[in-house]
């Protein structure tokens, strides 16, 4: 048994019991009663804020309102009407951004209903009922290939199949989910709710998942387009940005995105190995999601380096507050210089920077700090080509999610519209998927 | 320093606050820690004749409406009078009142509509002490098929007749408790009156049936698959009992008949309400059996702050004080012109607003696309119904026009004489003013 003061990267920092108790429920689920008493909050406004600001444009009033007149499985029929994944943005939307921050009693009081602890409410009730609240319409005879299962291909996949269309869903991955499955902090989708959602999803019928099939390889965008009758792209961004600093190449130094993914597949967490000293590099969900993990895990020391100011994050500051609360450090306008390290990492060269003329620049002021394991987590970048155009370094698409290609509609992370969201990724599968129904019936 | 001290009918207590018979004064147990908890008085649950006492049902008695986090917004009881015997009742009673002499005790009472029963009963309830009684002419259910409480309180000339017996037999005074479960108050407590009661007490429960089991498809509460209605009472009662209360105070006949106001009292601020009312005292029991006999110490505090703000010394200073001011439709200015008013420093945009007004009234707000909300004079009736919907208090406001401005929503000068509907152009049987 180590512990958090063992050096180097090793397992076993924590006991079972600690580990457990870390990676339990973020947001502990509201019980009958408080989600009665949280729905009461809702003042039903007219033309909500809340609704406005979401994505995905989920009648929040209405669902919360359904919930106070105790039919929870109706508030999740609206919810799912619009947003199929809505268990998991439930989790893992940054409401304190969306619905929350546009609701009206945030501006009244600086406590904003509930919203995302109601939906989940909603949304687990009826999961838990075994029920899929949606039939298929008649078969339409056409054939849709989705590439990717992550929130963008799947709801893109259940809305097609809603509408009577059969879907395959390729993903490069031996799971479906993205990365609802291996992506986003275990305290978010306990009790593998990533997999669950995708099954309970499934069941409408009508899709058909191939996993372990990356398009490039055996499975060329001139093929699926020339067998299916319309093709969605919901690939995500596959590759992760490097640092170009010396020592980038240490043993200890990783993809902030594959610590989440072995931790997420991990089945048993005191096998997993974690730093002594952790820094994460970058300034988003993921270096929150890794360093906020990585101190569960047992770390003793973790360090967010950013390599702006907070107000330029792009972890909300929620997220900013839950890693400062679990003894995250957070530092601010440094950026990496070296690792430093015999074979592996030992300390790393921060630098701190400034803004002049609109460029950021080191200050020539530098530090060392204890760092036996380093994560980037300074973006991803899109990997697929497929010769379609690009909207800087993404796939570039209509409102409706065409891309250059006639017969290829893309959304989510791979594609130019929104924010990286799951979210938003959501809401950008299900309307190309509207789009695409609407081409292959003739309705444009 | 406000003074709580009442002495209703001559019957001295140390606040207006007095327990209503109900389940909370069924016994000394209980009696005794109302009155360590402070309260004034109690109105002994009702006590029937001698012999084998009523029985109460073994399943539910009680059901309720609830807001939201289970706040008791109205209760409906099932519940007879005493299912003790008389004698231990009596015995209980006398004790209590040896032991604490400066509150008050009044015995509730409910027997046969026969002058001898009554004749049997008053002279038991004399010996224990007690500083009066209250004939209970107002419970709703079970009693009532037995031609007791709400059967006896619905017929005038009964509640005449048994409030003359019990002056003929009983020397202290005699209150007499009403029923709602009628269409003119005023009516049996001008019986009462006549009868020669020394007050009235309002209101009793009223006729409710407070759910249906959907599942059962029963009434609430059930009881091996049925129901029976019951009697309502708690916050949601207040505003028609207070009703009573005024058109008895208001009534030529009834005016100035002491009265002890019913219905929901559940903060200071009700007790006071029901006291510029009219009433000389008020009584409890729905909060009380919510909350404990320890809520009679916020009314205690919470009355005497608003007193001494207000510069009252004592009840009476402030007693019948809004009676003057509660006239009817017919009397109230049609000159008097109002408009809402936004404060958009207080405006949290939730559009509840504009969704009344829009949908279920004047289209007299507009909405613009950045969510401003802002009144439209020219449709504005002033009808309130923004004012009350609005989460936030105060920040929708209603704004008298002053005299020599124009309304825009019929092109009048506002003016300040008084007119009202009995001299309006519209009113067919209007009286032209001379």
């Amino acid at each position: 048994m180590n512990s958090q003061f063992t050096p180097g990267v090793v397992p076993k920092r924590l006991s079972t019991e600690d580990l457990s108790h870390n990676f339990d429920d973020l947001h502990a689920p509201l019980v009958v009663h408080e989600a009665a008493v949280a729905a009461d909050r809702c003042y039903f406004c007219h033309d909500a804020p809340c609704v406005t600001a979401c994505p995905t444009d989920i009648d929040i009033p209405l669902f919360i309102r359904q919930i106070s007149t105790g039919t929870p499985e109706a508030a999740a029929k609206t919810i799912f009407d619009m947003n199929i994944l809505g268990g998991m943005c439930a989790r893992v939307c940054p409401t304190e951004d969306l619905c929350e921050q546009a609701c009206v009693r945030e501006l009244a009081e600086g406590k904003p209903v509930e919203i995302g602890r109601l939906q989940r409410f909603a949304t687990d009730t009826l999961m838990k009922s075994g029920v899929h609240p949606f039939n298929r319409a008649d078969p339409t005879g056409k054939r849709v290939a989705v590439v990717g299962a992550g929130p963008a291909g799947l709801s893109c996949a259940h809305r097609l199949a809603l509408l009577g269309h059969d879907v395959t869903v390729y993903d490069a991955r031996p799971k479906a989910g993205g990365l609802n499955e291996y992506g986003i902090a275990a305290y978010k989708s306990t009790d593998d709710f990533a997999a669950r959602e995708v099954d309970w999803l499934m069941s409408i019928g009508g899709i058909a998942i191939e996993t372990g099939k990356a398009l490039g390889d055996a499975l060329s965008l001139d093929a699926i387009s020339a067998e299916f009758d319309a093709v969605f792209l919901g690939v995500g961004l596959g590759g992760v940005n490097a640092m170009g600093i010396a020592g980038d190449d240490l043993a200890g130094v990783s993809d902030a995105v594959s610590f989440i993914e072995d931790l997420r597949q991990a089945s048993d967490l005191s096998a997993l190995p974690v730093g002594r000293n952790v820094v994460v590099i970058g300034g988003g969900m993921t270096a929150v999601d890794a360093a906020v993990q990585s101190k569960l895990l047992g770390a003793e020391q973790v360090t967010i380096a950013y390599r702006r100011g907070r107000e330029a994050m792009s972890a909300s500051r929620y997220e900013q507050d839950l890693a400062a609360s679990h003894g995250v450090k957070l530092m601010f306008n440094v950026k990496p210089n070296a690792v430093h390290g015999n074979g592996a990492a030992a300390e790393i060269e921060l630098e701190y920077t400034q803004v002049t003329d609109g460029k950021l620049t080191g200050t020539g002021e530098t530090m060392r700090i204890a760092a036996d394991q380093v994560f980037r987590a300074i973006g991803q970048t899109l990997t697929m080509d497929g010769g379609l155009a690009l909207e800087g370094r993404k796939i570039a698409v209509t409102d409706a999610g065409r891309t250059s290609r006639h017969g290829v509609w893309a959304g989510g992370d791979c594609s130019s519209g929104g924010d990286d969201l799951t979210v938003t990724a959501v809401a950008e599968g299900r309307d190309a998927a509207m789009d695409i129904h609407a081409t292959l019936t003739g309705d444009v | 320093m406000a003074d709580l001290t009442t002495e209703f009918l001559g019957i001295k207590s140390p606040n207006p606050f007095w327990l209503a018979s109900a389940p909370p004064t069924d016994k000394e147990y209980n009696v005794r820690r109302a009155f360590e908890a402070g309260w004034g008085g109690v109105v002994w649950k009702t006590l029937g004749s001698e012999g084998p006492p009523v029985v109460n049902v073994n399943g539910p008695r009680y059901g309720v409406v609830h807001g939201a986090d289970r706040r008791v917004l109205g209760l409906n009881n099932i519940e007879l009078i005493t299912d003790r015997d008389l004698f231990v009742n009596l015995e209980e009673i006398k004790r209590v009142k040896a032991d604490y002499p400066d509150r008050a005790i009044i015995v509730s009472l409910m027997v046969p509509c026969e002058e001898d029963a009554w004749k049997a009963i008053l002279p038991l309830v004399e010996e224990t002490g007690a500083d009066g009684i209250e004939l209970n002419f107002g419970c709703p259910h079970g009693m009532a098929e037995r031609g007791m409480g709400a059967a006896v309180g619905q017929v005038p000339e009964y509640i005449e007749m048994v409030t003359r017996w019990c002056k003929q037999y009983y020397s202290k005074p005699v209150i007499v408790k009403l029923t709602p479960n009628i269409t003119d108050i005023c009516q049996p407590a001008a019986a009462a009156m006549r009868g020669g009661a020394d007050a009235v007490s309002l209101i009793n429960t009223i006729n409710s049936i407070i759910s249906v089991d959907l599942d059962q498809m029963a009434p609430v509460p059930t009881i091996a698959g049925k129901g029976s209605h019951g009697g309502y009472c708690g916050p949601a009662v207040k505003p028609i009992a207070m009703h009573m209360v005024s058109e008895i105070a208001r009534s030529p006949e009834t005016a100035g008949l002491p009265m002890s106001g019913i219905g929901g009292i559940t903060t200071w601020r009700d007790a006071a309400e029901y006291i510029a009312l009219g009433c000389g005292n008020v009584q409890v029991c729905t909060a009380a059996m919510t909350y404990g006999f320890k809520v009679v110490q916020e009314m205690i505090s919470g009355l005497e702050q608003w007193m001494d703000e207000k510069g009252h010394t004592s009840i009476d200073d402030f007693m019948g004080s809004a009676i003057p001011n509660v006239v009817d439709w017919q009397h109230l200015d049609l000159n008097y012109v109002a408009k809402a008013s936004i404060n958009q420093d207080d405006c949290i945009s939730c559009g509840r607003c504009y969704a009344a007004c829009e949908d279920t009234s004047h289209q007299a707000i507009a909405m613009s696309a950045d969510r401003k909300f802002s009144v439209i004079d020219a449709e504005c009736v002033a009808c309130n119904l923004c004012v009350e919907v609005c989460p936030v208090e105060n920040c929708i406001t209603m704004v008298e026009q002053q005299p020599g401005t124009t309304d825009p929503r019929t092109g009048k000068v506002v003016v300040d004489t008084y007119a009202n509907w009995t001299t309006h152009p519209n009113n067919p049987s209007a009286t032209a003013a001379e």
